[in-house]
Formats: structure tokens, sequence, C-alpha cells
């Protein structure tokens, strides 16, 4: 068994934005059953220890933690890469100036779009888009790196090239532009957020001109969404084999999603190490390798390449999590996705919100 | 052109797999050992000369050879973000 390559520190679901594509899990875990400083330092240890090389410092939102400093320490402490993935909103010089003196590595800032009234619709929060803008400044003029995030979809995709050009004005050396994930929020805002054929062909033709024109200046990482695909995209690089994630309530999960998959029971840093949690635990051992697969994943020469897909996707559209993701043409449940695709096209959603 | 590592970007010791990666924000890239020797003379004050100059009399190997090596490994790192020009 090889060791995990990145700890997902989910340290709350709080956030003041309410995207309708949130990867959160529907249930949000409150603060009184967030894990404490102490609690998340020692999971900082163990993850270095087991070998672990980078930790994303994620949430929800991690700014909304009172000791977001002190857990960066803790993070950098343990040797680990530290990367702040943040919507940028409660980021301002002094925490910025505290965030890089506790050994911050990167910053990785999220847009909902790229014009202020789209970006704040969708991230369902007034004066968003300027805050991030001023959260960009902040991080390059402290020297640190910066990466954007844009989660594209249906609602925002014909702005493509203006994210590519916010990136640039903002000062980003990376561009990730993330096609939604369709489950939890995004599941319930399917229908709303699937890009159309069209706008995926115009997507790709505008990233792989862009790329070009700003080789060397802009990194640009692109994923075609599954919806569109031919075959599944490798999951977490496969389930239990490179990544784990630490929900805010302290779960150990192979990818946070994972929650999403009913009847599954994952273990607890307060009750187990993360050590155990990795090698031992039934959760991470279910869909570990190959030998789980169904067909037609056994003996596919992609078995050890894609992984079968995406554990959630395939709970989420088959009810069943040791199904083939049905975003391989080889699924018999493949047809799901040209039908949703069918379907989509309405204009409203839900945010995200506490239940 | 001096090369220099992009912000946020080290070579740095894995020691759980007893081998050196690249660090970068939220990748990592594992170099190949003539791709570590040149990240090594990678300080930000060398040129691409210089880097030959040290490599052809480490490895005592001719200087025009290793020159299209190193400038096509540069070019490459900084295209993928890793090494800024």
């Amino acid at each position: 068994m090889k060791p995990p390559l990145a700890l997902l520190a989910e340290l709350t679901h709080r956030c003041p934005l309410r995207c309708p594509y949130c990867s959160n899990p529907v249930e949000l875990t409150r603060a009184s059953a967030e894990l404490t400083t102490e609690e998340w330092a020692r999971v900082f240890d163990e993850a270095a220890a087991i070998g672990c090389l980078q930790v994303h410092l994620s949430g929800g939102e991690p700014t909304a933690r009172r000791d977001i400093v002190e857990i960066t320490a803790a993070a950098h402490s343990a040797g680990l890469y530290t990367n702040l993935i943040t919507a940028g909103v409660l980021l301002d010089a002094p925490l910025l100036a505290r965030l890089k003196a506790a050994g911050l590595d990167h910053v990785q800032l999220s847009v909902q779009d790229a014009e202020p009234a789209g970006a704040e619709r969708i991230g369902g929060m007034k004066g968003a888009h300027a805050r991030k803008e001023a959260a960009a400044r902040v991080v390059v003029e402290a020297g640190l790196p910066l990466t954007l995030n844009a989660v594209v979809h249906r609602q925002n995709l014909h702005n493509l090239p203006l994210l590519i050009e916010t990136a640039l004005a903002w000062g980003a050396a990376r561009l990730e532009v993330a096609h939604v994930q369709y489950y939890g929020w995004a599941l319930i805002n399917r229908d709303a957020l699937l890009p159309t054929r069209g706008q995926l062909d115009e997507a790709t033709r505008v990233v792989v001109a862009a790329r070009e024109a700003h080789r060397g200046r802009l990194v640009i990482d692109y994923v075609v969404p599954d919806y569109h695909a031919a075959r599944p995209k490798a999951c977490m690089g496969g389930w239990g084999n490179a990544f784990l994630a630490v929900s805010p309530a302290g779960r150990v999960l192979p990818c946070h999603a994972a929650e999403s998959i009913s009847g599954m029971v994952f273990p607890n840093v307060r009750d187990t190490s993360l050590r155990a949690a990795w090698e031992e635990s039934e959760a991470f051992n279910r869909f570990r390798g190959t030998d789980w697969m169904p067909e037609p994943c056994r003996g596919c020469e992609r078995a050890e390449r894609d992984w079968g897909g995406c554990r959630c996707q395939a709970f989420a559209l088959t009810g069943d999590a040791a199904a083939t993701d049905p975003a391989c043409a080889l699924s018999p449940h493949h047809a799901l996705l040209a039908a949703a695709l069918a379907e989509a096209g309405t204009a409203g959603f839900r945010y995200r919100e506490f239940g | 052109m001096t090369p220099r590592f992009a912000p946020g970007v080290r070579l740095h010791h894995d020691q759980a797999r007893a081998r050196w990666i690249v660090m970068a924000p939220e990748r990592m890239f594992v170099p190949d050992e003539t791709a570590l020797e040149v990240l090594r003379l990678v300080d930000g004050a060398r040129d691409v000369d210089a880097i030959v100059d040290a490599l052809a009399a480490k490895f005592d190997a001719p200087r025009d050879i290793i020159a299209t090596d190193v400038r096509a490994m540069l070019d490459d790192l900084v295209a993928r973000g890793a090494l800024a020009g």
C-alpha cells in the first residue's frame, strides 16, 4: 500500500458564500462539532509521518476559523507544504501577513464569474467580487504565489475568455478551470448548471488558445467534464491511493464527497490514528485497488489508469457505489448522462444553506 | 536567461519515498536524475551558460550536447510554471 501524497483539511463548513455547486455535503457540520486547533495539529503531524507532502487548508471558508493562523503554523511546522483554498472575502493584508509569517506557501482563490453581477448572483454574496480582487492584490504584493480557481458551468462559461483575463490581471501564475462535479449541492442544481456540448467545445478551444498565448506566464489546468466524456476521470487518483481528506468533524475520507455515499462508516481522528484509518479501515479498503471492481472495469486495460472513475458519482446516479462510473461509455448506465444533458437548461438554482 | 524557481516552487526531499521532488502549488513533479542535476544548479544567480559549464565539468561531457538538453529542459519547466526565466 502506498502512502498518501496530500491531505485535504476541511477546517469548517462555515462560509459567507452560498454557491449552488458547493462541494461540501448537503448535511453541513456546525461550528460546535469542529475539530480544535490541537486536534488539527495532531492530524498534520500524523499526516506528515505517513508520507503526506502537501496540505490543502480548505472548507467552507478556512479563514472563517479564528485560529487559521495557528492551524497554518501547525501544518507548516509538521513539514507540510501549505495551501490555503479560500473565497478571499475575509482575507485582508494584516491576516495575510500573519499567515505568511506562519509559513503559508500558496493561495488558491475562487472566483464565481468574471463580472461582479454574475459572480455575486452565483456566490450569493453582495460585494464579494471586489473583495476577492483586493485579496488577490494582497497575496501578490506579499510575494506569495496565487492560483485562481474558476468553477465553470452553464451560467458562466460564456465568460471564460474574461476569466482568463482576470487571472492575468490579478497576477495569478496559474488558473484552474474547474467544471462543476455533480454530487451533493451540484446534483440538486444540475439542471441549472450542466453545460451544453457547444459550450464545452468552445471552452476547450479557448483554453487551448490561451495556453499557447500565455505560455510561461499563466499555466491553465483544465479537465473535460464527465457528462461530456467517454471515459471517467481517475477520481482522486484512485480510492485510498494518493489522497485523504479530514472533515470538519474529524471524519477521515478517501474523497471530500465520500460522505454522500450512504451506508458507509468512516473512521474519525478523535477515535483512531490517521495511519490506522489509511491502512486498516474498512472504508479505505472498500474500493482500494482493483479487486472490488465489477464488469466492465474488471479486466479492463484502463482499470489501473482511471480506477473505475468516481465512487460518489456512481452512487449518485445508480444507487450503487461499486458500479462502474456512468461517465464511462462502457457502463450500462452511460445513457443516464445523455438524459441529464437533454433535461438541463433551467435558470434558477437553490443556494447552499445549513439545514 | 538566468533561471530561478517560480514563487512557491522548491526542491524538497521526500523522506517517505527516499527521493527528491519539485514541490509546487497544488502539484509536485518527480525529476529524473538528469533534471535533478540541473535543478540543483538553479539558484537565481547562475545563468544557463554557467549551468552548462558546471555540468560539462562534472560529467566530463561535450558542452554543446549538454547545452541543447539543458535548454530544452529549462524551457519545459518554464512552460509548466516550475521555473521563471
